[in-house]
């Protein structure tokens, strides 16, 4: 990573599905150990931009600068790209076929070259860490929402990534599992981590994001700290969308 | 954005952990397809009912009027004995075709599965012939591939191509038989949602890896109930490379029937098709119930 870079730049991307146009030239920076919380209504393109920036999606046009690489120039190797962003899904998308502990070493087994031992002890140690470790050998299926996003993230971290992406990874878990997870992206933050967060908990974003961004309609409509954007939004769509995230009681 | 919904965990796992196989009873009459009854009472409704069935049915044929006749054609004690180590042997044959067909089965059709659903235009070529084979293979009957393969190849008397009927025979029901299983793998293959592949891929894993180590066992063991009825087929099967020339239990018992006029063998030939047939049915019930179980337990049960 070359000095002064910011751990992630995005230019002018864009992306469409067909005659939808998803994104419409987005751009935003995020410094090192920067977490950046992306809010908006369901289809304004917060999963989209989550999914273009760790290239699972191709982009139409646009520029992302990974740490001072453009991840999307012709020819990148995306699966050495991908290897040095983590991204945890609303669906967790564990491997339902394989326990706990084979979930998390997989990528650093197999992509990042890691002796099975080492990956096993580093493994544990993460586990370990978000209060995982007797859920090691079970296999997915027995574990609760809450514990089997841990598992998520845990798998994500386990690749030693230099920026995380968080797509809704609470939006599927019953209301009483949020708050564990919450705390464990939490301390991710306090950790240093560089984060991507696309989210409905708007007070969790308050809460622990450097800066928020309203998306809209496939741009970035307004972005600035959360004290700013959530008590006094400029943009008249902010606005009204802040009115109905407080008139349904989730402020 | 609809990420990943196939990742609820499926119907079948979500039961409670008491309900699937704790009394051997319920178990079983699940197996059979009928309806769960549980207790002593259950038992004793089944005996009964089976042995009212199979007493009518008797009945019904050992009063026809040819049934004399067929007892003697088809029921003789002194033939049963007279060929049945001759068709035992014989029968190691068939055993040996699929068993080494199978093997090459499993191998072969993975790789046409894995081939049809490579995606992007650069894939075309492969997909073609993977496509193309599929449907020459599945669409000509397997008695025509046998005759075709077993006649044909040995023909061209290119050297160092063997000319023995029987690899042309195993060859023929290799090709017929992985079209079948392709298409079930491809099934398999096409079941695991495609948020399972997103997930393998970002952490890094190449298409290969991301096949090999999450799609396809994941397919695989969703289709080893099909798997195993091909194999079922297969199994009967390895009867029609007799037609080429290899003395295998069919055809063993056609030289017996031949020799005495008395068509006891066929059924000493059936016997042993059932006998092994039926393990393997029930192997499959096995596998799918212990996969249950271990997700259920959470692992380290098997």
């Amino acid at each position: 990573m070359s000095a002064g870079e910011p751990a992630l730049r995005i230019e002018g991307l864009s992306k469409s599905f067909g005659k939808l146009e998803v994104l419409r030239g987005i751009d935003l920076e995020l410094a090192d150990e920067e977490v950046v919380c992306l809010i908006g209504a369901s289809g304004s393109g917060k999963s989209t931009l989550l999914r273009c920036v760790n290239r699972l999606e191709p982009i139409d046009a646009g520029r992302i600068v990974l740490g001072g690489d453009e991840i999307t120039a012709p020819g990148n190797d995306l699966n050495r790209v991908r290897r040095r962003i983590g991204i945890v899904f609303q669906a967790f998308n564990l491997f339902p076929h394989m326990t706990v502990l084979r979930n998390v070493t997989l990528g650093p087994t197999k992509a990042r070259g890691v002796s099975q031992a080492e990956a096993e002890a580093e493994a544990t140690a993460l586990l370990e860490r978000f209060g995982l470790a007797d859920k090691r050998d079970d296999y997915p299926d027995r574990l609760s929402g809450g514990q089997q996003q841990r598992v998520a993230i845990v798998r994500a971290l386990a690749m030693r990534p230099e920026l995380m992406l968080l797509d809704e990874v609470t939006s599927a878990l019953d209301p009483e599992l949020v708050a564990e997870v919450l705390n464990v992206i939490r301390e991710l933050a306090e950790g240093g981590m560089t984060m991507l967060i696309a989210t409905h908990e708007m007070s969790f974003a308050r809460d622990v994001a450097g800066r928020v961004c309203f998306l809209d309609d496939g741009l970035i409509l307004e972005e600035g700290p959360p004290a700013e954007i959530f008590t006094a939004p400029q943009q008249p769509r902010t606005q009204q969308f802040l009115q109905r995230i407080i008139d349904a009681g989730r402020l | 954005m609809a990420v990943g919904q196939g990742e609820r965990p499926d119907p079948e796992v979500e039961r409670p952990p008491s309900s699937p196989g704790l009394d051997p009873l319920g178990r079983s009459s699940r197996i059979l397809g009928g309806p769960r009854q549980t207790g002593i009472r259950g038992v004793l409704i089944a005996l009964a009912s089976t042995v009212v069935f199979v007493g009518l049915v008797a009945v019904i044929v050992v009063n026809s009027s040819g049934w004399p006749a067929v007892r003697d054609a088809f029921f003789s004690g002194e033939n049963f004995r007279s060929s049945l180590p001759e068709i035992a042997h014989a029968f190691l044959l068939n055993i040996k075709i699929f068993c080494i067909a199978e093997g090459f089965i499993l191998v072969f059709a993975l790789l046409i599965a894995v081939l049809r659903s490579l995606p992007g235009p650069v894939f075309f070529p492969l997909r073609a012939v993977a496509i193309t084979y599929t449907d020459l293979f599945r669409g000509v009957p397997t008695i025509l591939v046998i005759y075709i393969l077993g006649f044909g190849a040995p023909g061209l008397q290119i050297s160092g191509v063997p000319r023995s009927p029987l690899f042309w025979g195993v060859t023929a029901l290799v090709l017929v038989y992985s079209a079948y299983v392709a298409e079930v793998y491809r099934a398999g293959i096409e079941s695991v949602h495609p948020s399972q592949e997103a997930a393998a891929r970002s952490l890094g894993l190449s298409r290969a890896q991301a096949l090999r180590f999450v799609i396809v066992p994941q397919a695989v063991r969703r289709v080893v109930p099909p798997l195993l009825n091909d194999f079922i087929g297969l199994q009967k099967d390895s009867a029609l490379v007799a037609l080429i020339g290899p003395v295998e239990a069919f055809r063993q018992s056609q030289i017996d029937t031949a020799a005495t006029f008395n068509f006891t063998p066929y059924l000493v030939t059936a016997l042993f098709f059932i006998l092994l047939t039926i393990p393997l049915a029930r192997l499959t019930d096995l596998l799918i119930a212990r996969d249950r179980r271990r997700l259920l337990a959470g692992g380290g049960l098997t």
